[in-house]
């Protein structure tokens, strides 16, 4: 017999979490705070050290020794990141909570200014490029996609432009669904529902999956590696 | 109460009970089965193959253990191709605990007698340069410098004194990328940034939750190819040839798929029939 230690408490948070599908119970509240606890100091410590430390302290202390001795270095912006990040721990001081809206507003701008570039090219244009090419025929330049030469291929395009087209017309919500237009959006939330139903499926297989590895955990790690 | 009726009220915790079994007793019986190649997974494995031995791989590790049952088994068959390819590997994460990941997945290679005997040394052959916090603001930064974004790697190490990154300067440098994804930050980011702006040749191993976000980039061309959770892991190992924890627990996931279709249409066809009969 082996004893290890840190698997029979893997063992024992396993079980103790999955004790919650027969119901709830002291055990599974036990595993849930411990869980929760863990991880807020995890994140703590992590956060500390990779962000205040490493990207802050590590690069603004040279720089603020350096100004000591006359010398004015490109890493002294650092010092407006870390008065934003105290602007936003303002939030703590009810009297003065409003400042930390300036840092946020900020990161909202800035993130939003990003972001909107990013997914206008690669889930906007790149997309709406690879959606219109020919049903049947060569296709030379379609950011990857071969040449179109066989009918499954023309077929399988004749369907992409059905589902985007009535897809677009389920969301065009400034007539009303009615007649050629509401048949239209009915066919657009099939495509949806298809789409939904296959994310689902994919979204079962995920969680199985998550599934054996505590149970491959526990039979092969926990039972086997300890009573050989 | 009918049957159809007992079946709508039929306490849950007896699906628990045989989804649990489902997914148990397949482990016991050491089968496994002959998978069909998808054509997204046919196209990764293509593209590695046609890279020259000697090329210089990315992998970037971007999850954790909660996800490690899905992204592990085809990460270890990466690693360990990249190896027996001579592939100069580099390894980075977006996620904390990323790189640890890829410590194991590294540990489990070095096992393989023939990798063993290739001698292949840290630094020289492989790198692992750790966590670096911003998300996708880090891979913005590699597409300048990647100095910049990992001034040292996992060992403390200068990025300037590592042999194998002497020449590696920023994404025109690198092959190859291959990101393992759980969630933000990921596939996604990789795709809008590494591939979109620097022109990156990208593969990715997703959770299965995540795959069916990163399909229409396969479809652009985005990608070249993808990894679709467990079963994705599992096809990519009968590729490779490392038949390991994908392709076992295959069976498992195969048997558990199917009590849940069971239970679907049998819920589906009591809902009808009783309904018909309350009308």
């Amino acid at each position: 017999m082996h004893f290890d230690l840190g698997v029979w408490i893997g063992a024992f948070l396993t079980l103790g979490i999955i004790s919650f599908l027969y119901k709830d119970n002291p055990w599974y509240k036990i595993c849930e705070a411990i869980f929760v606890g863990i991880s807020a100091g995890y994140w703590i410590a992590s956060l500390f050290w990779q962000n205040l430390v490493s990207k802050l302290y590590d690069n603004l202390a040279p720089a603020i020794v350096a100004l000591f001795h006359g010398q004015i270095q490109y890493n002294l912006l650092y010092l407006v990141a870390g008065i934003l990040g105290i602007m936003m721990l303002l939030r703590l001081i009810p009297q003065i909570g409003w400042i930390s809206r300036w840092p946020l507003a900020l990161v909202v701008g800035a993130t939003a200014g990003l972001q909107f570039i990013n997914y206008l090219v690669s889930n906007g244009v790149k997309q709406i490029y690879n959606t219109i090419v020919p049903v049947f025929g060569p296709v030379s330049d379609a950011g990857g996609i071969p040449p179109v030469a066989t009918t499954g291929e023309g077929i399988g395009n004749v369907i992409i432009l059905i589902g985007t087209f009535t897809g677009l017309v389920y969301f065009f919500f400034s007539k009303e669904h009615k007649g050629l237009f509401g048949g239209a959006a009915k066919v657009g939330t099939w495509f949806l529902m298809i789409t939904f139903g296959a994310s689902f499926g994919y979204t079962v297989m995920s969680r199985m999956s998550l599934l054996i590895g505590r149970i491959d955990f526990l039979v092969n790690d926990w039972i086997r590696g300890t009573f050989g | 109460m009918g049957f159809w009726n007992t079946m709508l009220a039929v306490d849950r915790r007896w699906i628990f009970l045989l989804v649990f079994l489902s997914l148990l007793i397949p482990m016991f019986l050491g089968v496994t089965f002959k998978l069909s190649i998808s054509p997204e997974v046919q196209t990764l494995y293509d593209t590695l193959e046609q890279l020259p031995n000697g090329s210089t791989v990315l992998m970037t590790f971007d999850y954790d253990p909660p996800s490690a049952p899905e992204l592990q088994p085809m990460a270890d068959a990466a690693v360990k191709y990249a190896f027996k390819r001579d592939f100069k590997l580099i390894i980075m994460g977006l996620w904390p605990q990323g790189p640890l990941q890829a410590e194991i997945s590294v540990r489990e290679a070095m096992k393989d007698p023939e990798i063993q005997a290739r001698n292949l040394e840290y630094g020289v052959d492989y790198v692992n340069l750790g966590f670096q916090a911003g998300n996708e603001f880090v891979i913005q930064r590699m597409g300048t410098d990647f100095r910049e974004a990992f001034p040292r790697d996992i060992r403390g190490t200068d990025y300037s004194e590592v042999p194998l990154l002497k020449n590696t300067k920023n994404f025109s440098n690198v092959d190859f990328v291959f990101n393992f994804s759980a969630g933000y930050p990921g596939t996604v980011e990789w795709v809008q940034i590494a591939v979109d702006r620097f022109g990156v040749k990208l593969g990715a191993g997703n959770t299965a939750v995540q795959a069916p976000l990163a399909y229409p980039y396969l479809g652009a061309g985005q990608l070249v190819g993808l990894l679709g959770g467990m079963r994705g892991g599992a096809e990519f190992e009968r590729l490779t040839g490392f038949k390991a924890k994908a392709t076992t627990f295959m069976l498992s996931q195969t048997f558990a798929h199917a009590i849940v279709i069971v239970f679907v249409i049998l819920g589906n066809i009591a809902y009808f029939v009783t309904r018909k009969k309350e009308q």
